[in-house]
């Protein structure tokens, strides 16, 4: 591991350097920038698997690293190394973001093959792969918030890509300034955490957190203050309630882009930080529960939405975010839940690249029309997207024994089991795991069925066609990891066991309801509701224009008024009080002044009128002045007699 | 009033008679139309109270009154009117809307509040001045002046020296042309010959036997008028008078009719002149 | 009589020498005005000296003198360059500095 661990700047180097290039090299580098972009990540990917092969040949106990680099910055009591922290929770997410990074960077080749601007896209999925490295790699809070922001930036610079229409600009601005909420809890965290550790290593705030170093550490309040501001952070980038807003937005990106946000980097982030900063999070049950109910509810919120979605990214999206919603749930639920959390994410980053990248192929394949009841039938027309979304379907719906089937399971049955004996939480956020699961089945097989099932409802004007190979073969890979990732690395608790070095071995305590029934259910629940789905839209006929639809359809439709209600509470104040400073600016503070200088402007072109130019004139008014104060002095004088 | 300063009978009938003749000559200034007389009535007035600073125990003040103020500026106001124009007078119209109105209310209210103020004021009672005075008045002025004063005399000794070169300075002319030498008088006049003008000198205007006037041109050898003799002023105001007319009212005395001596008025004259003719004057008799 | 007379007297005459200035439009009339009232004051110093016992107000009667001879040469200056140049010697008819 110490021989090798010279490379893992590499990691972040190969794709900055990408960027760099591809950058500052402009139209030059245009006929073969994009394959610059894909060696680059590939390179980092190659770096990832040798790394991630010297872990496996180091005893677990040793598998954390510390690789200091530089000294960043000393300023006063703050010292900031700059340094690489590799273990095997950062190992996962290297290999995640390079491995389906990289499928991605391959898919964009074809995907964006007619768009002027191609090298420039790769420049910046190059930065956002470097970023998001950066982050995961960080040893420090610091760090990781220069990663942070980096990946900020690059979905900014990605999502408005299209920028020349404007919604995908506002799309983009939404992204952002929603994620500086974010961030203003990350700062916060970490001024707190400055000033009640003294420091932002990871190395040293992580022992202080979980009190192994003595004289050093806070009291409960301070650590959930903390953790709620990491928390604050974590649903900025991973678009958890109430910070969710953007997500939906974010799908006016490309549609790689789309991919890359919502399976290997960006909303991961959010987790990442969660899974990252677990001693802190049980030094604060009460932020644990927060973290559960955030996760809770934006589960079943993404999964709302996502049932009456007819945009097949949008829908996708809200996919995504009640996905993230289990995560956030189980990085609630302590050590077990931690491990579920990260191979949830793991799984999910495949499949639902896969999704995505599907979806991606049916847009290509149908002239970028997006709505899902234009589609159906498209089976015949398009079968590798068809037979890969088909498994990435089986996956996210967790069918055993296909990938999610391992991850998803393992966080409802870690739902179920009681925290602190108390089982009212165990029955409630169980049950909303379950629900979750009956819900995502239903809403993923209406994509599908609507899709590729049932009649076309096409025009003529369309022709349905596959993708070229470039496409396809991502898809084919992302698919095999869909079936078989989670099955290979779930057998034994392996993955689990992998990640103790981070998260601790915790024992698997015992659910509400037993393994095998609570199995059985949960496969109930999901195939019964998809085969609801499959009778609604593959069976029945799928208007082409939307039903009005119920009340809780017209609201999901409109995600749940969430935009609604930011703006009402969020946006209508800040305008009105700008409005009324740039009001009270003209009115008060312009107006005072010009009134001003009209009053004395007026009063001058009156006044004036008395400098006739006649001195017997000015004479007449020395001597009226005169006779003023002689009178006044002479009444003085009579007065004080 | 204390027994410090008894004002005399003298003094008192000489302020009765004086002051209401002042106050008179004040106000011919606001009421004459000629400059002329408001400098006359302001003479009056400076001479009058250098009178009643003699009678005030000032008699070296009195004196400078009359030096100053009466010899000097008033004589420097006298050259100035010269200058401008003797019969210079003001026209009646006020050009200024109100100004008559606002002069005399504020004059009227000046000299009420002023009259009111020294009324109302206390004074101590009158010193007078024969102590300080002990050593003459001009000695004892002298004392405070070139004593307690002396910077302000010097001060306003500059202020004398610069206040007439300033008026040299403000009155002086620039010279714009070369200035003119009787040689360039002489060489002009040489040079105008052509246009007719004479070399000599201009003869004398008319002289006659029983009229000898400014205003009669003289007559050329041939006996015609030379209008140019008479002076151009007179010319210009129309006061000229003619040959014939001169005749006419010689006749008039004598008793001779001339008039129709073959003195006709021929083309190119002023009408009632006869250049051909020679004005024979007759032989005065009686 | 009492001394206060003269004093009144001075006043009355300030009080018309001031209605001479703004009433009279021949500058050099304005200019008598002018003088009118410094006489006038003259003559309230010179009274008061002799109330006061103390020769210091001739003094000042007589500075006053100096630079109303001072005053005058230069004003009757400015008349005469005005006349020069605008054959006027009212002081109405030199109103070009006006707002």
């Amino acid at each position: 591991m110490e021989n090798v661990i010279g490379l893992a700047p590499w990691l972040v180097g190969f794709p900055l350097l990408g960027a760099a290039v591809l950058l500052l090299g402009g139209r030059a580098t245009d006929r073969w920038g994009h394959w610059l972009g894909v060696a680059a990540s590939t390179a980092a990917a190659v770096t990832g698997f040798v790394l991630l092969f010297a872990m496996i040949s180091t005893p677990a106990e040793e598998r954390v690293v510390d690789h200091h680099l530089w000294t960043w910055l000393s300023a006063g009591g703050l010292d900031v190394d700059l340094g690489v922290r590799l273990d095997p929770l950062s190992m996962t997410f290297v290999m995640l973001v390079t491995f389906v990074g990289t499928l991605i960077h391959v898919y964009s080749v074809a995907y964006m093959a007619h768009d002027p601007h191609r090298r420039r896209f790769f420049a910046y999925l190059n930065l956002f792969v470097a970023a998001m490295l950066t982050l995961v790699l960080a040893d420090s809070y610091l760090l990781l918030f220069v990663g942070w922001e980096g990946v900020g930036l690059a979905s900014y610079l990605l999502i408005g890509f299209w920028d020349h229409k404007r919604p995908n600009a506002v799309a983009a601005k939404k992204a952002f300034v929603m994620n500086r909420v974010g961030d203003m809890g990350l700062i916060a965290a970490m001024a707190l955490i400055f000033a009640n550790v003294g420091s932002v290593q990871f190395a040293d705030v992580l022992p202080a957190a979980a009190g192994e170093l003595s004289g050093v550490g806070a009291s409960t309040a301070t650590w959930t203050a903390v953790a709620l501001c990491l928390l604050l952070a974590a649903c900025g980038k991973s678009a958890q309630f109430p910070l969710q807003a953007w997500l939906g937005d974010a799908m006016a990106g490309p549609t790689p882009v789309s991919a890359l946000i919502h399976a290997a980097t960006m909303v991961t982030a959010g987790v990442y930080l969660m899974v990252r900063s677990a001693p802190i999070l049980e030094a604060a049950p009460t932020a644990q529960l927060v973290v559960v109910c955030v996760g809770a509810v934006t589960l079943i919120f993404g999964a709302v939405v996502g049932c009456a979605k007819d945009d097949i990214k949008k829908a996708l999206a809200a996919s995504t975010m009640s996905q993230i919603g289990y995560m956030m749930l189980a990085a609630g639920l302590g050590p077990v839940g931690y491990g579920f959390a990260i191979f949830h994410l793991l799984t999910h980053g495949f499949f639902k690249a896969g999704l995505f990248l599907g979806a991606g192929s049916v847009m290509h394949g149908m002239d970028d029309e997006v709505d899902m009841r234009r589609f159906g039938g498209l089976s015949r027309f398009l079968p590798v997207t068809w037979i890969t979304m088909g498994l990435g379907w089986l996956a996210i719906l967790g069918v055993f024994p296909f990938s999610g089937f391992w991850s998803k399971d393992g966080i409802i049955e870690t739902a179920f089991v009681p925290v602190d004996g108390q089982p009212w939480r165990a029955w409630l956020f169980g049950s909303v795991a379950l629900v979750g699961a009956a819900i995502t089945a239903f809403y993923m097989s209406r994509l599908f069925f609507m899709t590729f099932g049932g009649q076309r409802r096409w025009d003529d004007d369309h022709h349905p066609h596959e993708s070229p190979a470039l496409m396809t073969v991502p898809m084919i890979i992302l698919a095999i990891g869909s079936v078989a990732l989670g099955g290979l690395l779930a057998v034994g608790g392996t993955f689990t066991t992998w990640l103790e070095p981070v998260t601790g071995h915790a024992e698997h305590g015992e659910p509400v309801i037993p393994f095998w029934p609570l199995v059985i259910l949960t496969h109930v629940l999901v195939i019964g509701a998809a085969l609801l789905a499959f009778r609604q839209y593959a069976v029945s006929r799928v208007p082409v224009t939307a039903p009005r639809g119920s009340l809780l359809t017209r609201a999901a439709r409109r995600d749940l008024f969430q935009d609604a209600t930011n703006e009402t509470l969020v946006m209508l104040p800040g305008q009105v009080l700008t409005r009324s400073l740039v009001y009270g600016d003209k009115a008060v503070v312009d107006g005072g002044w010009l009134g001003l200088g009209a009053t004395v402007t007026q009063v001058g072109e009156k006044v004036r009128g008395m400098q006739n130019g006649y001195a017997r004139s000015y004479a007449a008014m020395i001597l009226t002045g005169v006779l003023v104060i002689a009178g006044v002095a002479g009444i003085a004088a009579a007065v004080s007699q | 009033m204390t027994p410090g300063l008894e004002v005399s009978g003298g003094e008192t009938m000489l302020f009765w008679v004086l002051a209401p003749l002042m106050v008179l000559a004040a106000l011919g200034l606001l009421f004459v139309r000629r400059a002329v007389h408001a400098a006359m009535c302001l003479v009056f007035v400076m001479i009058s109270l250098a009178i009643m600073y003699v009678a005030q125990e000032a008699p070296f003040l009195g004196v400078v009154q009359v030096v100053v103020y009466t010899g000097a500026v008033m004589m420097l106001f006298l050259f100035v009117l010269m200058l401008v124009g003797v019969d210079a007078s003001d026209s009646l119209t006020e050009t200024i809307k109100g100004q008559r109105w606002i002069g005399v209310l504020l004059g009227l209210g000046f000299a009420v509040v002023l009259t009111g103020v020294v009324a109302q004021a206390t004074f101590q009672s009158p010193v007078g001045l024969e102590s300080a005075n002990a050593v003459t008045n001009p000695v004892a002025l002298a004392r405070v002046l070139f004593g307690d004063y002396v910077l302000a005399m010097e001060a306003v000794g500059v202020l004398l020296v610069t206040a007439a070169t300033g008026a040299l300075v403000l009155t002086h002319r620039r010279q714009l042309t070369t200035r003119r030498t009787q040689r360039t008088t002489a060489d002009a006049r040489v040079r105008a010959l052509t246009e007719g003008v004479s070399l000599t000198p201009l003869p004398a205007p008319g002289v006659y036997a029983q009229n000898n006037a400014m205003d009669t041109p003289a007559l050329d050898p041939a006996g015609r008028p030379v209008p140019e003799s008479v002076p151009r002023v007179l010319r210009i105001r129309g006061q000229e008078r003619s040959v014939t007319a001169l005749l006419d009212a010689e006749a008039a005395i004598v008793g001779t009719d001339t008039s129709g001596d073959a003195v006709g008025p021929p083309a190119g004259l002023p009408a009632g002149q006869d250049p051909d003719s020679t004005p024979t004057l007759p032989a005065r008799e009686a | 009589m009492e001394i206060t007379n003269y004093a009144v007297l001075a006043c009355i005459l300030f009080a018309i020498g001031a209605t001479t200035v703004l009433l009279r439009r021949n500058a050099i009339v304005v200019f008598m005005g002018v003088e009118l009232m410094l006489n006038a004051t003259n003559l309230a110093f010179v009274t008061f000296a002799r109330v006061h016992g103390d020769v210091t107000g001739q003094v000042l009667a007589f500075f006053v003198m100096v630079v109303a001879a001072a005053e005058v040469v230069v004003g009757l200056a400015i008349i005469v360059t005005i006349f020069r140049t605008r054959r006027s010697a009212s002081v109405d008819d030199v109103n070009l500095l006006k707002g």
